[in-house]
């Protein structure tokens, strides 16, 4: 289906009868050249640059759930390129590239707002800090200013400037970032994935791998048996378990992260604003409330809920950051499953079985990087070379000792 | 959530610091046969499981214990509550 003004007028005076199905409900086939197990906004950009990119169509992508109903619809839709590390900044910016020309690729309205992330500095040693890290921005290609308190009193006048324990100093600025409309994203994906013949099966746990002499040859699922040449993981939250069933234990720890919405307001908040001595960030959805979030509860979880002591945490840096927002009261907060890696960076990469690969290790950083994970784990499953962006997400990076740890943490999960 | 500690009763759970698996009591032996491998799974690999789970949280803001807590991690229902020392080599 294509949309257009001039569908959408159409459709106004036929009172919206014409509209279709994005996709379709397929059975499963009993062969295909290539599975994805996990339909969220990765497994489903994946399908879609196979065969957009790669030429690939003959794709399974199976979904435990309804599609989108796992991270791609929980996240605080912020989008951004602005890390340190030489491993992932490229990586980041060219997601944003990517992002920039969704809509008019996919043909479907994913909202992306381009409104500005504004990381908030409050001593002179983070100054520092942060214009290293613009200029490592600038120099992958990215858009990155410092800003001084005078320009942020004309952008963002109600920060409390004058905190007498966190004075703000300024702030780094990327107008490039922004907000996406999370779920539309995973729709427009499925739409275009559909298009081009990709099988989109909901409903369809993964039980099972089918491997012989080392080799992956399929799934099991709960609608039977699917063969395939290769089989992509790319399960998020759920990795270790999906891994699990075939004794492959993950560098990583599955961790809750809190989010939150306020009631909805006036428009007040420009772009998306991140506290810089607690942890807190903050944007405004297109409906009025105030999306915002923080730290991970810290401990390992499936529960999809956290605890109270870090919505009080949140909320404390957020009334530090803005004392107009202690007012507004608390909508809705859930939890979300996040596969945080020990060094707290991505895995894109084949595994010990032949023709079995993982995407995966995201930890709460996934949703900015739904395109360009897409298009690397494709290049990988088309060629079985990593793709130059993504080219350092590797396994062996842990037993080589070449962690790509953009905080400086250790291997602690719950630290990055 | 909140902590039975051992010696000082019901704690909350905001009191301690998540140290994470249980297995980190046991140290490979660097002279061991392996031993880089054991220490890529000791340093790195995670069972991570959904469901009950051995794990260590270290009292800082109380008497700096540690302790394993086999905890279940779909329903954070706290099962059991023990001081590593009381459990390490076991």
């Amino acid at each position: 289906m294509k949309y257009s003004g001039f569908k959408v007028l159409w459709e106004g005076l036929k009172g919206n009868t014409g509209w279709k199905p994005l996709w379709r409900k397929p059975d499963p086939k009993k062969n295909y050249d290539i599975i994805i197990v996990g339909g969220g906004g990765h497994g489903l950009a994946t399908a879609y640059y196979l065969a957009e990119k790669f030429k690939i169509t003959n794709i399974a992508v199976v979904e435990k759930g309804w599609l989108g109903s796992g991270n791609i619809g929980r996240n605080t839709t912020i989008i951004r390129s602005n890390y340190l590390l030489p491993q992932n900044q490229p990586f980041y910016e060219f997601s944003l590239k990517l992002w920039e020309n969704l809509e008019q690729e996919l043909n479907y309205n994913s909202m992306v707002s381009q409104r500005g992330v504004l990381n908030i500095f409050h001593s002179d040693s983070q100054r520092d800090a942060f214009v290293r890290r613009g200029n490592a921005m600038l120099m992958s290609g990215a858009d990155a200013s410092l800003l001084g308190v005078d320009a942020l009193k004309k952008l963002v006048p109600f920060l409390d400037f004058q905190n007498s324990r966190f004075p703000i100093k300024g702030g780094l600025w990327q107008p490039r970032g922004g907000t996406v409309r999370h779920d539309a994203v995973a729709w427009g994906y499925a739409k275009e994935a559909d298009s081009r013949g990709v099988d989109i099966i909901e409903n369809c746990e993964t039980t099972n791998f089918l491997i012989k002499n080392g080799r992956c040859y399929g799934v099991e699922t709960t609608k039977g048996v699917i063969k395939s040449k290769k089989v992509g993981v790319c399960v998020a939250g759920s990795s270790s378990q999906v891994m699990g069933k075939i004794g492959i234990n993950l560098p990583i720890e599955s961790h809750v992260l809190q989010a939150f919405v306020s009631e909805g307001l006036k428009p007040v908040i420009p772009g998306v604003i991140t506290f810089g001595a607690g942890h807190f960030y903050v944007s405004q959805s297109n409906k009025g409330g105030l999306v915002f979030g923080g730290d991970i509860d810290g401990y390992n979880s499936y529960a999809q809920r956290g605890n109270l002591p870090v919505i009080e945490d949140v909320c404390e840096g957020g009334v530090a950051l803005m004392p107009m927002i202690g007012r507004a009261r608390l909508l809705r907060t859930w939890g979300g499953i996040m596969d945080m890696s020990m060094d707290g960076s991505p895995i894109i990469d084949k595994t010990k079985i032949r023709n079995l690969y993982f995407n995966g290790g995201w930890c709460y950083g996934g949703f900015k990087a739904t395109p360009a994970s897409g298009f690397c784990y494709a290049h990988l499953l088309a060629t079985d070379k990593p793709h130059n962006d993504a080219k350092d997400f590797l396994f062996n990076r842990f037993e080589r000792g070449r962690l790509i740890d953009e905080k400086g943490q250790g291997n602690q999960p719950n630290l990055h | 959530m909140l902590i039975d500690h051992p010696l000082l009763g019901p704690r909350d759970a905001s009191e301690f610091i998540y140290m994470g698996d249980a297995k980190l009591l046991n140290r490979p032996n660097w002279k061991s046969q392996n031993s880089k491998t054991k220490f890529l799974d000791y340093g790195y690999l995670r069972k991570n499981p959904a469901g009950v789970h051995k794990e260590l949280w270290y009292h800082e803001q109380g008497d700096r214990s540690w302790l394993v807590v086999t905890r279940n991690t779909v329903t954070h229902e706290i099962l059991k509550v023990e001081l590593a020392r009381d459990t390490k080599g076991k």
